[in-house]
């Protein structure tokens, strides 16, 4: 590991815990890794390391690489493209070339197919930046209790940029998609070692493929996309999971009939009527379950960590994020009592409804002794965060409050 | 240290990527070698022990099952049982 990089992610979390490092040290030092819910196994196989072109992140695992963003990270509202999180389904990883890269636009559902190039892309269409939230479906799995299966991720699945690109709906006006569209199937570069394993493509229906603010994006933050984070180009579709926000993109088909690859029908799958979701995506629902679609509303204490020592009378900055699906935070509430009683933050600056949200709040711990300080964000359609877990097998959509355990001394 | 990186080819990359991962060192037991001979063409072998200890014997031989028939890993029925026996004995629920 490049010492000079881990010296910065860790002086990041030293500062975040300012001078009660000593006593909380054992547990804040764990905490880096992953709050304490994850599995043993999880926490014990963690490390902080690089792949090529990032700072040293959690690793989870090494192939397919699966790193995780440290929650001191998210004390900017902007993710650092060398801190932003790397997942990947599959181990067969090419590096793709921006000079040979073709995007192939087509399918039945398709009048007029079209191969672009990434000059044709920047050159032909309108370039927009977009502000979104890029989320796991399964950020914070490891978090459930039961646990289950799958990759075992703690708070950082996520970070939230500043996508730039073209509108994909600008594309698809050029393909000239029939009326009889129903989904777009979407596939990148990468792929499996055998065969036999399906690869990793997804569809999503017309309606929200035709969104305004989805984009084909190839720089996030002002630079271009990391190899890890999807280059030459990626699908942003915000407000949704990032599973649609398909990496290396390299075809966008259009088809009639319900997409049936693995990936759709087996994977990435909710049960119905569970959670006070809007977007509905019909064509792929059964009986039983549906196809993920929109983030539920979430928050992230971030400048205090479990197990810190505060000192008594002294204004404590509790400060934060705040996302969902795109409707837009109206308030986070702070509980410094266990959730007996709630007071308002301070929203911060609005980057849009698809960005994180800063929030903050100051308390001024009176008493030595245990503190636990929850975060609880609600969005404008009224949709708050759950207090009891939504239960589902795959480990989706967790969103439980938080609770940051305190000494103050 | 950061122009190194910045021209390293992604090949050497995919190779320190694999290097680093053989410091995974699964639990000494029966079946480990078979675990090792087949799990690790698709994936490192955290992935096993990132999943532990909560799975009980139901739950680790539909992991198994997904990766033979999901996945297509070329795994024999005698393997697999071996495997599953490994990981309930060594990575199952507590």
């Amino acid at each position: 590991m490049n010492r000079r990089d881990f010296l910065k992610t860790t002086g990041g979390l030293v500062l975040a815990t300012g001078g009660a490092w000593a006593a909380g040290h054992a547990r804040a030092a764990d905490s880096l890794l992953g709050p304490p819910e994850l599995p043993q196994g999880m926490l014990a196989s963690s490390l902080l390391d690089a792949l090529p072109g990032k700072v040293p992140l959690i690793k989870k695992s090494w192939r397919p690489p699966n790193f995780e963003t440290p929650v001191s990270y998210f004390n900017e509202i902007f993710t650092p493209n060398d801190a932003f999180f790397v997942r990947y389904h599959l181990s067969n990883i090419p590096e793709v070339a921006a000079a040979t890269w073709r995007l192939k636009v087509g399918g039945e559902a398709a009048g007029t197919p079209l191969e672009l190039s990434l000059d044709q892309l920047k050159r032909d269409y309108e370039q927009v930046e977009v502000p979104a939230v890029c989320q796991c479906s399964g950020n914070r799995r490891g978090m459930f209790q039961p646990h289950v299966p799958g990759v075992e991720w703690g708070l950082g699945a996520m970070g939230n940029a500043r996508w730039k690109g073209v509108r994909l709906k600008d594309v698809l006006a050029k393909a000239g998609l029939k009326k009889e569209a129903l989904e777009l199937v979407l596939d990148g570069a990468d792929g499996p070692v055998f065969p036999g394993t399906p690869d990793f493509v997804k569809s999503i229906p017309v309606w929200k493929a035709l969104d305004e603010n989805n984009l084909i994006a190839y720089e996030m933050n002002g630079a271009p996309l990391p190899h890890w984070n999807g280059f030459p180009a990626r699908l942003v579709i915000p407000g949704w999971t990032a599973t649609y926000w398909t990496k290396h993109i390299t075809s966008i088909t259009a088809i009639a009939k319900p997409f049936d690859g693995f990936w759709m029908k087996s994977a990435y799958r909710i049960p119905r009527g569970r959670f006070p979701l809007i977007d509905r995506f019909v064509s792929q629902e059964t009986d039983v379950n549906t196809p993920i679609t929109e983030m539920v509303v979430n928050s992230l204490i971030t400048s205090i960590m479990d197990g810190q020592q505060v000192p008594a009378g002294r204004p404590l900055d509790v400060k934060g994020i705040a996302w969902d699906g795109g409707y837009g935070i109206a308030r986070v509430e702070v509980s410094a009592d266990g959730g007996q009683t709630w007071r308002t933050a301070t929203l911060g600056t609005d980057y849009g409804r698809f960005s994180f949200r800063p929030w903050s709040y100051v308390l001024t711990p009176a008493d030595k002794g245990a503190l636990t300080v929850m975060a609880l964000a609600t969005n404008r359609n009224g949709a708050t965060q759950t207090f009891e877990l939504i239960q589902n097998p795959a480990g989706y959509h967790h969103n439980v409050v938080q609770r940051v355990a305190l000494a103050v001394t | 240290m950061k122009i190194w990186i910045a021209v390293m080819p992604l090949a050497l990359a995919a190779t320190l990527v694999i290097a680093a991962e053989q410091q995974i060192e699964l639990k000494p037991g029966p079946g480990r070698d078979k675990v090792e001979a087949n799990c690790v063409a698709c994936h490192s072998l955290d992935y096993i022990v990132g999943n532990s200890p909560f799975m009980n014997r139901q739950v680790w031989d539909a992991e198994v099952t997904k990766m033979i028939k999901a996945f297509g890993a070329p795994i024999s029925d005698a393997d697999a049982k071996v495997i599953v026996d490994y990981l309930v004995a060594n990575y199952g629920a507590t």
